[in-house]
C-alpha cells in the first residue's frame, strides 16, 4: 500500500450554498460561505426572498390602509408594528391617544415582545439540540396568542391600532384572563431557564460564538437586545420615552461579552421585565374611551354616523378620502422585539404617503452577520443566525 | 473653535445652529419641525460634515440609525439622500437631508465612516437607482440582479411586473483536483456526476 506521505493533496476553499430554503435558516436567506475545512473564510448574505414592496405599497394607499400592512412586517410581534406606525401618524397630525388607550397599547406591546422573545429563543434552543425548549416556547407563546386573540381577533395578523388610538377596547375579563395566562407563561420560562442555562452542551455551544465588539455593534447601529448584549445599555423605552413608559417602573438588561449566550441571557431577562410591565400596567389602567374624538383620522361611532349629520360626513370623508395629515416628516422610534424599529413618514398633505419608511432593526444585524461568523465553523452559523433573530417581514419589508 | 462654543449654558444654541457655524458654506438650510433636528446640506462636502457629527464630542453621532431616499417627483430637487443619526452619550437625534437633482443621482458614500451605512446605501441603489461614491461594493441587495428599474421612484407604476428571468446556467461543478499520483495503467477515480 502506498504509504500516505507520498500523497500530496491539495486543497482549495470550498463554496458551499446555504440555500435560501433551509430549516435554519428562519424563513428565507441565503449564505455563500466559503470553507476551509470546517472554518469559515467568507460568507455572503444574500437577501430579498420575501421583499413584498412595503414600502411602494405604503405609498399607495391611504394612512388606515397602511396599518395590516405593518402586521406583515415583523410578523411575530404584530402588535409593536402597529403602535410604532400609528404613533408615527399621530405625531404628524399632532394627535393625543386617549390614556386607556394608551395603557392598552403598552400591555398589547410587552405581549408581542415576549412572543417576540419566546419565538427566537425557542429557535434558538431547538437548532442547538434542545427539541423540547422549543415545544415548551411555543406552547407559552399559544397562551399568549389566545391574550391577542380575545382583544384583536387575530394571533399573527392583529391589525388593531387606528390612527389616535386603537380599534376596540380590552373586552370584560381580559384583565383576569391576562393574570392567569402570564402566569402560566412564566411557569414555562422557568423550566426553560432550568433546562438551558446551566447546561454544559448549551453553554458550551452559545459562549464564545459569534462575539462583535461594542465598537463594531456601535457603528454597525446594532440597537436592542443585541446592542445590549454588548454592555451598551441603550433601550428606546428609556431614551426617548412614548406612550405612557415614563410612568412604568422597569429595568433594562445588559450583558458584558457580547456572544450568543449573552443575547439568550439578555432575552430571558427581557420577558421577565415585559412581564412586570404588562402587571404594572394592568394595575393602573385608567377608565375611557379607546379613540380619540378628533375626526381628522378617525371614524367616529356608528350611532352618531347614523344619527346626526356631522357624523355622516365626517366618516365619509375618512372612508372615501382618508386621513390627511399636514405636510410634514416625522421619524418615530419604538422599542421593537429586536431593537429600534423607526418610522419616517413624509406627508405631502394627501391622503397618501410620500414615503413611509421603515428602519428595520435586524436588517444592521444580518449586515453583520459576515463579521460574526468568519473565522468559527460552519455548525456556529446555527447560534450566530439564532440570536440575530432574523424576521424576514422586518428585515426585507 | 467657533464663537457659538462659548456661549453661556443658559443660551445652547441648538445643534443645526452649530453645525451652520461650523460649515456655512455647506448647510443650506436647517429646521425643528416637530421637535426633530433637521439640517439641510449640499452635496459638496458632505463627508466632511459627517465625519465632524461623527467625531466632535458636541455632537458625538455614534450610531447611523437610517439612510434612505425620498422621490419628490415632480417638484425640484427631485430626489433626497436622508439619513437619520442618533447619539448615544448626548441622547440626541439628527436627521440630515441632501438633496439631488434628476440625472445626477450620486452622493458620497459614508460607509468608511459608519459600517451601517454599507448595507443601506446598497439598498438605496436598489430601490431608487442612486450611486454612492465610494461605496466598496454597490449591488442591488433586495432584488435580484436582473431586475430592470428602480421600483421606488415615483415613475415606476406599483403594478408593474417584470419579465420571467431566463433560467441561469448552472455553475462549473466544483471539482477538487487531489494531486495524487498514481501509478502507470490507473485511472484517476471521477467525481460522481
Amino acid at each position: 500500500m502506498r504509504r500516505l506521505e507520498n500523497l500530496d493533496l491539495g486543497a482549495e476553499p470550498m463554496v458551499i450554498e446555504i440555500g435560501p430554503s433551509h430549516p435554519a435558516m428562519h424563513g428565507i436567506t441565503r449564505m455563500l460561505t466559503k470553507l476551509d475545512g470546517e472554518v469559515i473564510v467568507d460568507l455572503d448574505v444574500d437577501i430579498g426572498y420575501l421583499h413584498r414592496g412595503f414600502e411602494k405599497e405604503a405609498e399607495n394607499s391611504n394612512y388606515i390602509q397602511i396599518v395590516p400592512y405593518t402586521d406583515r412586517l415583523n410578523y411575530v410581534s404584530p402588535l409593536i408594528n402597529n403602535v410604532g406606525y400609528s404613533m408615527a401618524v399621530e405625531k404628524l397630525f399632532g394627535l393625543e391617544v386617549p390614556r386607556r388607550a394608551e395603557f392598552a397599547r403598552v400591555i398589547m406591546m410587552e405581549i408581542s415582545r415576549i412572543t417576540d422573545h419566546l419565538t427566537c429563543l425557542g429557535a434558538m434552543a431547538m437548532e442547538v439540540g434542545a427539541m423540547s425548549v422549543f415545544i415548551w416556547f411555543v406552547k407559552a407563546r399559544e397562551y399568549l396568542w389566545e391574550l391577542v386573540e380575545e382583544v384583536t381577533g387575530a394571533r399573527l395578523t392583529t391589525n388593531w391600532t387606528r390612527i389616535g388610538g386603537n380599534a376596540n377596547d380590552l373586552p370584560d375579563g381580559f384583565l383576569s384572563m391576562l393574570s392567569d395566562r402570564l402566569t402560566k407563561v412564566e411557569a414555562v420560562i422557568d423550566e426553560g431557564d432550568a433546562m438551558l442555562l446551566r447546561n454544559k452542551i448549551f453553554i458550551d455551544r452559545m459562549k464564545g460564538v459569534g462575539i462583535l465588539s461594542k465598537e463594531r455593534a456601535v457603528s454597525y447601529a446594532f440597537t436592542g437586545p443585541m446592542l445590549r448584549a454588548c454592555g451598551v445599555p441603550y433601550d428606546v423605552r428609556r431614551a426617548d420615552p412614548y406612550s405612557v413608559y415614563p410612568e412604568l417602573d422597569f429595568e433594562i438588561p445588559v450583558g458584558s461579552v457580547g456572544d450568543c449566550f449573552d443575547r439568550f441571557l439578555v432575552r430571558m431577562e427581557e420577558m421577565r421585565q415585559s412581564m412586570s410591565i404588562i402587571r404594572q400596567a394592568s394595575e393602573k389602567l385608567p377608565a375611557g374611551g379607546y379613540l380619540t374624538h378628533d375626526r381628522r383620522a378617525s371614524l367616529p361611532d356608528k350611532l352618531d354616523v347614523f344619527s346626526s349629520i356631522e357624523g355622516l360626513i365626517d366618516h365619509f370623508k375618512i372612508v372615501m378620502e382618508g386621513p390627511k395629515p399636514p405636510p410634514g416628516e416625522t421619524y418615530t422610534a419604538v422599542e421593537g422585539g429586536n431593537g429600534e424599529l423607526g418610522f419616517y413618514i413624509v406627508s405631502n398633505g394627501t391622503g397618501q404617503p410620500v414615503k413611509c419608511r421603515v428602519r428595520p432593526p435586524c436588517f444592521n444585524f444580518v449586515a453583520a452577520l459576515r463579521e460574526m461568523c468568519i473565522g468559527h465553523y460552519v455548525a456556529d452559523i446555527v447560534p450566530i443566525f439564532g440570536s440575530v433573530n432574523m424576521i424576514g417581514g422586518e428585515l426585507e419589508r | 473653535m467657533t464663537a457659538s462654543a462659548e456661549t453661556p449654558n443658559s443660551a445652547v444654541p441648538p445643534l443645526t445652529a452649530l453645525l451652520q457655524a461650523a460649515f456655512p458654506q455647506s448647510v443650506r438650510d436647517r429646521h425643528a419641525q416637530g421637535g426633530e433636528e433637521t439640517v439641510i446640506v449640499r452635496r459638496q462636502g458632505m463627508l466632511d460634515l459627517f465625519r465632524f457629527l461623527r467625531d466632535d464630542p458636541r455632537c458625538a453621532f455614534d450610531l447611523m440609525i437610517d439612510l434612505t431616499a425620498v422621490d419628490h417627483l415632480p417638484r425640484t430637487p427631485r430626489f433626497e439622500v436622508v439619513v437619520h443619526l442618533k447619539s448615544l452619550a448626548h441622547n440626541h437625534r439628527l436627521r440630515v437631508k441632501i438633496p439631488i437633482e434628476e440625472g445626477q443621482e450620486e452622493v458620497d458614500s459614508i460607509s468608511a465612516l459608519w459600517v451601517a451605512a454599507d448595507w443601506y446605501e446598497r439598498e438605496c441603489f436598489d430601490m431608487y437607482g442612486i450611486r454612492f461614491a465610494g461605496h466598496p461594493d454597490l449591488r442591488r441587495l433586495l432584488l435580484y440582479p436582473e431586475f430592470a428599474g428602480h421600483p421606488l421612484r415615483k415613475d415606476y407604476d406599483h403594478r408593474l411586473q417584470q419579465p420571467r428571468v431566463p433560467l441561469r446556467a448552472v455553475r462549473e461543478r466544483h471539482d477538487y483536483e487531489m494531486r495524487v499520483q498514481y501509478p502507470e495503467g490507473v485511472e484517476k477515480p471521477r467525481n460522481p456526476a
